[in-house]
């Protein structure tokens, strides 16, 4: 199970290696890693700058957790075993708030955090 | 229940300080309007009893209240033809074995209610974890309908799909069942979560519930009961009105009102304040009900 985790994110790395080393996906976009447990994500405050594009890439340490952003309409699930990539070019500043919206237990309403979108 | 149900008394407990509330498209204050003759029957809505929560500072009382509440609905003097709970009978737990005994403790309390039709459905405390299985092996279906002097109930589950969805089999199933009904036959809608979008940012919506409102739009004469925010809360769908109702655990503030969604502290000067029940009289003649909120009292000593 490690191993094949160890596996994917090797070929997503290289993939994205082939355009832009580092912290850049395959479209120049900036990539923002964002890792999920019962019930929290790290990071829980993601700051962006308004018209830059970026990916995110979602992870989870235990189970299923979502990842909704109403007022952005931007959802994800977050799978065991799997990175899950959302892109995101924010038009507007503001703080926008995003929580896990598949219930993961006694702690689940808790399990939030927040976008927060500069000049 | 076939007798004419007693206005005076009505009034009287209406004043005691529960609200009332008119569904339906009339605008007519509530206690001008006249009852009718027949069929007219009340229904006790609890909910969100999260039995096996513990935070002294959101509920000292959290192994009284529910029984405190069951008192009270024992004591009512507008006895309820059947009683309903919507959802979250338990808190969540890993633990399997505790949640069976959560259950079965729950299961215990409310078999001391005198109204001896109760009609239970899950909310995510209870079937999310394990898609329902633990509670259908307590209190039967999840999704369900039930007839009563001339109303049709449906109950739909909103909580066993752990995303917040009804799934595309059981709205299949919704759709057979209102193909039976006429458009102008009495429905009422029982379930957990909100099927119209209140606040998603703090997950009060169902993901696929407008596609069941699109279903029930057609009816004219349809009302929904839930529970999930832990407070009351009256909305229109077009025609359709939705009446959430209090937990009898933990109050939750109004939506957006607070940064975190968290549950509002006991208040040491209003206890129990922000907890109850309700009680619905169903009017046969109106195509109404109404609504009387009722708080859970410090003396219903148990
Ligand atoms: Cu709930
Ligand atoms: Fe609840």
């Amino acid at each position: 199970m490690k191993n094949r985790t160890g596996i994917t994110a090797i070929m997503v790395a290289s993939v994205f290696g082939m355009t832009c080393l580092g912290c850049l996906s395959g479209d120049g976009a900036k990539i923002i890693k964002v890792s999920a447990k019962r019930f929290e994500y790290s990071p829980q405050q993601i700051t962006l700058k308004k018209g830059t594009p970026v990916v995110f890439q979602f992870t989870t340490e235990d189970r299923t957790h979502g990842f909704n952003v109403p007022s952005m309409n931007l959802r994800a699930d977050i799978v065991p075993g799997k990175i899950t990539e959302l892109k995101l070019t924010p038009q507007q500043t503001g703080e926008f708030d995003f929580f896990c919206d598949i219930f993961c237990g006694s702690g689940h309403e808790g399990m939030n955090g927040k976008i927060i979108v500069t000049e | 229940m076939n007798k004419e149900i007693d206005r005076r008394e009505f009034l009287k407990l209406t004043s005691i300080g529960g609200v009332v509330f008119i569904s339906g498209l009339s605008g007519q204050p509530a206690l001008s309007l006249p009852f009718g003759k027949t069929k007219d029957f009340f229904f006790v809505q609890l909910s969100d009893t999260h039995w096996g929560f513990e935070g002294a500072k959101i509920n000292p009382d959290a192994k009284g209240t529910l029984i405190k509440a069951v008192k009270e609905v024992n004591s009512l003097e507008q006895k309820p033809d059947f009683i309903v709970f919507t959802g979250d009978l338990t808190q969540t737990t890993d633990e399997t074995n505790l949640r069976k005994a959560r259950m079965k403790e729950f299961k215990q309390i409310v078999g001391e209610l005198d109204t001896k039709v109760v009609h239970f459905m899950p909310g995510e405390h209870d079937a999310s974890l394990d898609r329902g299985e633990t509670y259908k092996d307590f209190f039967g279906e999840t999704h369900y309908t039930f007839d009563h002097k001339g109303v049709h109930f449906i109950t739909i589950d909103n909580v066993s799909d752990p995303t917040g969805s009804i799934g595309e089999e059981q709205l299949e199933w919704l759709k057979t069942d209102l193909a039976q009904q006429k458009p102008d036959s009495n429905i009422v809608v029982l379930t957990h979560r909100p099927l119209f979008d209140l606040y998603p940012q703090w997950d009060w919506a169902t993901r696929d519930g407008a596609k069941a409102i699109d279903l029930l739009m057609p009816f004219q004469n349809v009302t929904v009961f839930y529970g999930h925010i832990h407070q009351e809360n009256h909305h229109m769908t077009g025609h359709i009105a939705h009446h959430s109702a209090k937990s009898l655990m933990l109050p939750m503030p109004l939506a957006g009102s607070t940064p975190k969604r968290q549950p509002i502290p006991w208040s040491t000067s209003e206890p129990y304040k922000g907890m109850g029940f309700r009680n619905v009289l169903s009017q046969s003649k109106l195509d109404q009900y109404q609504l009387s909120e009722y708080p859970i009292k410090e003396d219903a000593i148990v």
